[in-house]
């Protein structure tokens, strides 16, 4: 004869915990998580290294981690900003943990930083399903891998708050189709934001830092489709609900003080930047003081 | 190659879960959404590799499938979203709100009956599934 024990646990469990206890422990502290996800060779250190750069220049303490399975090649160049950088070596791991951040972070991380930029391994698949305790979740795209890279790695692009093109200085030499990859954006996530960067020619990149630092005082935010059932999850806990192993059943935890997600739309194109800043379809673009007792976290 | 990771968390989170029971694993189901970003081939290969020497080892994993649904807020049309996924309205072009399809569960175990030992002998002439 069996026995059968129902578990009903999500499988992510101990990340997702690791996950919020990062956050709290970054929330304290006064700093904003920034996870950098994109494919290999798509110009995340480049950008970050021009976002560190202007961003010590401008007197916002930054700080920098970033994810190799080998190398510290990254930490070496981003270091050149000034900021402090670390490396983390995962030994053949295709993803970053909520974990593994926080063993790196904790006695190192800077008293003061602002923001914190975490460039996670170059992968669009693994990366994608690993909450690290971030504020703003950016998803990443050069001109030169295709247009159909947001509807071909759902998740990644589907999770972001945040979409950046970069490479857009080389677009017209290699026939970048803009529409369809906007139009790819909008499918596997309304409304989330789009900037388009060059990290040669410096177009928009200070776009992009003051959109960080906005997200970073909680101006604005964006909660994907994909990330609502997960966002009341960390949500109900922040409240001070029990914390277990275990997920609620999706239907049955409501957030506490009744607020829903998404549902405040404004126009596309409302802000005053250089850089192009849509989005996609101006909607579910919500304001995060509309959000009574949450500051910046939107996973 | 995420799914090791995976498989990983889920042998753990099981032996934790009836490590009192004194009884080997026969079977694990999980609920997997085909939004979740995890391809179920690659979990259960991985699952092989993760339970052995565990008290999963030679277990059978059983993966329970989720299509994607969704419903829009502002006509109410309530369909599969498909993949990769339309998460907007076909009919009105509102975002959708997402039924299901994320899930990334162990729902049960089915424990052997009797000596946790004998099943391990077994275990190793037994493939995982």
């Amino acid at each position: 004869m069996c026995r059968t024990v129902d578990l009903h646990q999500a499988v992510l469990a101990k990340n997702d915990e690791n996950a919020l206890a990062l956050r709290g422990y970054l929330g304290d502290r006064g700093t904003v998580a920034v996870n950098l996800l994109s494919s290999p060779g798509s110009g995340k250190t480049a950008l970050l290294e021009q976002l560190l750069t202007r961003a010590v220049a401008g007197g916002t303490p930054a700080a920098a981690v970033t994810a190799d399975l080998a190398t510290e090649n990254d930490a070496t160049r981003l270091a050149r900003s000034g900021a402090p950088v670390r490396q983390i070596l995962t030994d053949g791991l295709c993803h970053l943990e909520a974990g593994m951040l926080r063993r790196k972070l904790e006695g190192w991380l800077p008293e003061g930083t602002r923001l914190l930029f975490v460039e996670n391994v170059g992968n669009l698949v693994c990366p994608a399903s690993y909450d690290l305790g971030e504020t703003l979740r950016v998803a990443l795209a050069s001109v030169t891998e295709g247009e159909d890279k947001p509807v071909k790695y759902p998740t990644a692009f589907g999770l972001a708050q945040l979409v950046v093109i970069t490479k857009t200085d080389i677009a017209d030499a290699v026939g970048f189709d803009r529409e369809a990859f906007l139009r790819g954006v909008r499918q596997v996530n309304p409304g989330v934001p789009v900037l388009e960067t060059s990290a040669r020619t410096g177009v928009g990149v200070d776009a992009l830092l003051a959109h960080v630092l906005r997200c970073a005082a909680g101006e604005e935010t964006h909660v994907p489709v994909l990330a609502r059932e997960h966002e009341r999850y960390l949500r109900s806990h922040e409240n001070g609900h029990e914390h277990g192993h275990e997920h609620p059943p999706a239907d049955g935890h409501e957030h506490g003080d009744g607020h829903t997600h998404g549902d405040e739309h404004r126009p596309a194109g409302g802000h005053d930047h250089t850089g192009r800043h849509e989005h996609v379809d101006g909607r579910e673009h919500v304001h995060a003081s509309t959000r009574p007792g949450v500051r910046g976290q939107t996973r | 190659m995420h799914e090791l990771s995976i498989a990983v968390a889920v042998v753990e989170q099981v032996e934790e879960a009836v490590r009192d029971q004194g009884r080997a694993v026969e079977s694990l189901t999980l609920r997997i959404g085909e939004l979740a970003g995890v391809v179920p081939e690659a979990l259960d290969f991985s699952f092989g590799l993760a339970a052995e020497g565990t008290a999963l080892a030679g277990a059978r994993l059983l993966i329970e499938t989720v299509e994607a649904r969704g419903r829009c807020e502002g006509c109410g049309r309530e369909a599969p979203t498909g993949m990769p996924p339309v998460l907007w309205c076909a009919g009105c072009g509102a975002p959708l709100t997402l039924l299901g399809g994320r899930e990334l569960e162990i729902v049960r175990v089915t424990l052997a009956d009797g000596r946790p030992e004998v099943r391990d002998e077994e275990a190793s002439h037994v493939p995982h599934r």
